[in-house]
């Protein structure tokens, strides 16, 4: 049985279609869920919580219905909203202990598990302070702490690393993988930053304008595309002549990113091809490496929202 | 700050941290229903009222109401009991229907403050996503919400009687009739804290900005009552009693004085209360649209939130 499982899943607003015939399933550990701000990722997260009704199609959370069994989903999911949620006069540790509470745990196990989230987050002294002084990135911890508090079975988090500087991203980001990996916790994380979730996450699902893109381990989105990027060093036009020389060779070779050059493989040869003509035209070998797809290139081929679902 | 790792966007104390780490603990533990959770929500909610577990400064304000509700029934107790052979008192020096009117200035600025404090906050910080997000349903977290302002207010409205009825019993008072006056009064005074929470949470779910929500609630029961009084006096001057005893519909205070009047046949307290039984009805009706009227006003405002 899937964490997740959607069937056509659609849900039209009056102006505008937020889903569109989404069939996705999600398995344990972190899935990353990709797209542009208005993909449909927070729409299908507070439908997959029951608090917004599908127009049609099904989406089941554990086996259970999110239509009739919103109540019983909402007690096995943590969900970090996207937005700012904190009451300013209230420290994150009252507030994880009274959202644990809410979840239907008694006051002991919910003070003792708050202190336990808290910690693994990462805000010491700080969760005795009032919120309204917390940092962006003190913030989103607590918004975490809260979601984890009763223990789920799978946590929703929406944007987890919006507003933070590249080292709280990276801690978050690490928390994320930490989740997923060592609490046993499956993950679904929003993302529009593409490049963060093929770190993080085992597979990713990426939305385009309510659709289904593409659905697939990460590790199939980082295959290589029988291609090597070349780079050389010796003199200004080095790449230009190392790429002419390339193309007269009978290899097809076009300029890539970074004054780079990126040659298709044609046969295990044509390493040596370009080792071999760098040293005849007298040139260095900076690098030599395959190149490979990344996430973004998914979007990069054909633009976003022109690419048709896979 | 306690050590240079609390810096904000700094990475985690390690070393600290790598000693003490258990690694993640699940929880195998019970899971409360929706009834204790329920509670728990409402006791939270009835303690933060009065500043109970928030900051040191949200204590001041209700604290300060407690206490001056209380210290006029504490000075009535104070005379009755001591000096009740010499002014030869044989009854309660102000009624218990007749106290909540005329400390209604208090108890409005106890509604005004701490409605908001419960009802706006949660919309006002998007906390109500959070409790959303929960298993609890939308309308049993309104009605829970609703309930503890309801029991906040009832408190402080409750509490200065039940010191004047105890005034009351040390200084031999009739235990009988006092007992049968005291228990009215609690009556009148829940029905006071259900139509006056109901419509600050109603006004305060309207108002997400907390400055506004608080002069909004003020408006409603302050001006309203002093219109209602206003109207009352020079009715009861003119000869037009009818329309005061309509006039008292208006405003809380006079609204739950009258039905009293009209079914515990307390001393009224108002220029014109209900004289005749149609129009005593009409205050309970009135009574009960109000109280009925703001959990239906709550429950359709909070089907508009998103979550």
């Amino acid at each position: 049985m899937g964490v997740i499982e959607t069937e056509g899943l659609t849900k039209t607003y009056p102006r505008v279609t937020a889903l569109d015939h989404l069939d996705v399933s999600v398995g344990e550990g972190v899935t990353g869920l990709v797209g542009a701000n208005g993909a449909g990722k927070s729409t299908l997260i507070k439908i997959l919580l029951g608090l917004v009704r599908a127009t049609s199609g099904t989406a089941r959370v554990f086996g259970h219905d999110v239509a009739t069994e919103g109540g019983t989903i909402r007690s096995l999911v943590g969900y970090m909203p996207e937005h700012d949620c904190l009451p300013a006069d209230v420290s994150a540790s009252d507030l994880v202990v009274h959202m644990g509470q809410m979840s239907g745990l008694p006051y002991p196990a919910a003070r003792e598990r708050a202190s336990d989230v808290l910690r693994h987050v990462g805000l010491a002294e700080e969760r005795y302070r009032p919120m309204g002084g917390y940092s962006t990135g003190m913030k989103q911890r607590a918004k975490l702490a809260q979601a984890l508090v009763h223990d789920p079975r799978l946590v929703l988090l929406d944007e987890p690393t919006n507003g933070l500087d590249p080292t709280s991203r990276d801690d978050m980001l690490a928390l994320v993988r930490r989740i997923g990996s060592e609490f046993g916790i499956a993950v679904l994380v929003t993302s529009h930053l593409l490049g963060e979730l093929e770190r993080v996450s085992d597979h990713v699902v990426v939305l385009d304008g309510g659709r289904l893109l593409r659905s697939s381990a990460t590790s199939e989105f980082l295959h290589a595309t029988g291609s090597l990027l070349v780079e050389v060093h010796g003199r200004p036009d080095a790449d230009r002549v190392l790429g002419q020389a390339l193309v007269e060779a009978g290899l097809v070779a076009r300029p890539a990113e970074g004054g780079m050059i990126e040659v298709e493989v044609r046969d295990e040869t044509t390493p040596d091809v370009v080792r071999d003509l760098t040293v005849a035209l007298g040139l260095g070998l900076v690098r030599l490496q395959e190149r490979h797809h990344r996430i973004e290139d998914v979007f990069r081929e054909g633009g976003a929202g022109s690419v048709q679902p896979v | 700050m306690s050590s240079p790792s609390d810096a904000p966007g700094d990475t985690r104390s390690r070393p600290a941290g790598v000693i003490h780490d258990l690694g993640y603990r699940p929880y195998g533990g019970p899971r409360l229903g929706e009834g204790p959770v329920a509670w728990s929500l409402f006791v939270t909610g009835l303690r933060h009222t009065y500043g109970l577990g928030r900051s040191g400064r949200s204590k001041v304000l209700p604290m300060l109401l407690l206490g001056l509700m209380l210290l006029p029934a504490l000075i009535l107790v104070g005379v009755l009991v001591q000096a009740r052979n010499l002014l030869g008192l044989d009854d309660q020096i102000v009624a218990y229907s007749t106290y909540p009117l005329t400390t209604q200035l208090l108890i409005s600025v106890f509604v005004a403050a701490q409605a908001p404090a419960l009802i706006s906050r949660d919309l006002r910080f998007r906390t109500i996503t959070l409790y959303l997000a929960r298993p609890m349903r939308r309308a049993v977290y309104v009605l829970v919400r609703l309930a503890s302002l309801t029991v906040a207010t009832f408190v402080l409205v409750a509490s200065p009687l039940l010191l004047m009825y105890v005034g009351g019993v040390l200084a031999d008072l009739p235990l009988v009739r006092e007992t049968g006056r005291f228990l009215g009064g609690l009556v009148g005074a829940a029905l006071l804290a259900a139509c006056l929470a109901g419509l600050a949470a109603l006004v305060s779910a309207l108002t997400i900005r907390r400055g506004l929500a608080v002069t909004a609630v003020i408006v409603v029961l302050l001006v309203s009552y002093t219109v209602v009084s206003t109207i009352q006096g020079i009715a009861l001057d003119s000869g037009h009693e009818t329309v005061g005893e309509v006039a008292g519909l208006f405003s809380p205070y006079t609204l739950v004085n009258g039905v009293q009047v009209f079914l515990f046949d307390s001393p009224e307290a108002t220029p014109t209360p209900p004289t005749t039984d149609p129009m005593g009805v009409v205050y309970v009706v009135a009574c009960l649209v109000i109280v009925l009227g703001s959990i239906g006003g709550l429950l359709a405002r909070y089907r508009r939130v998103s979550p």
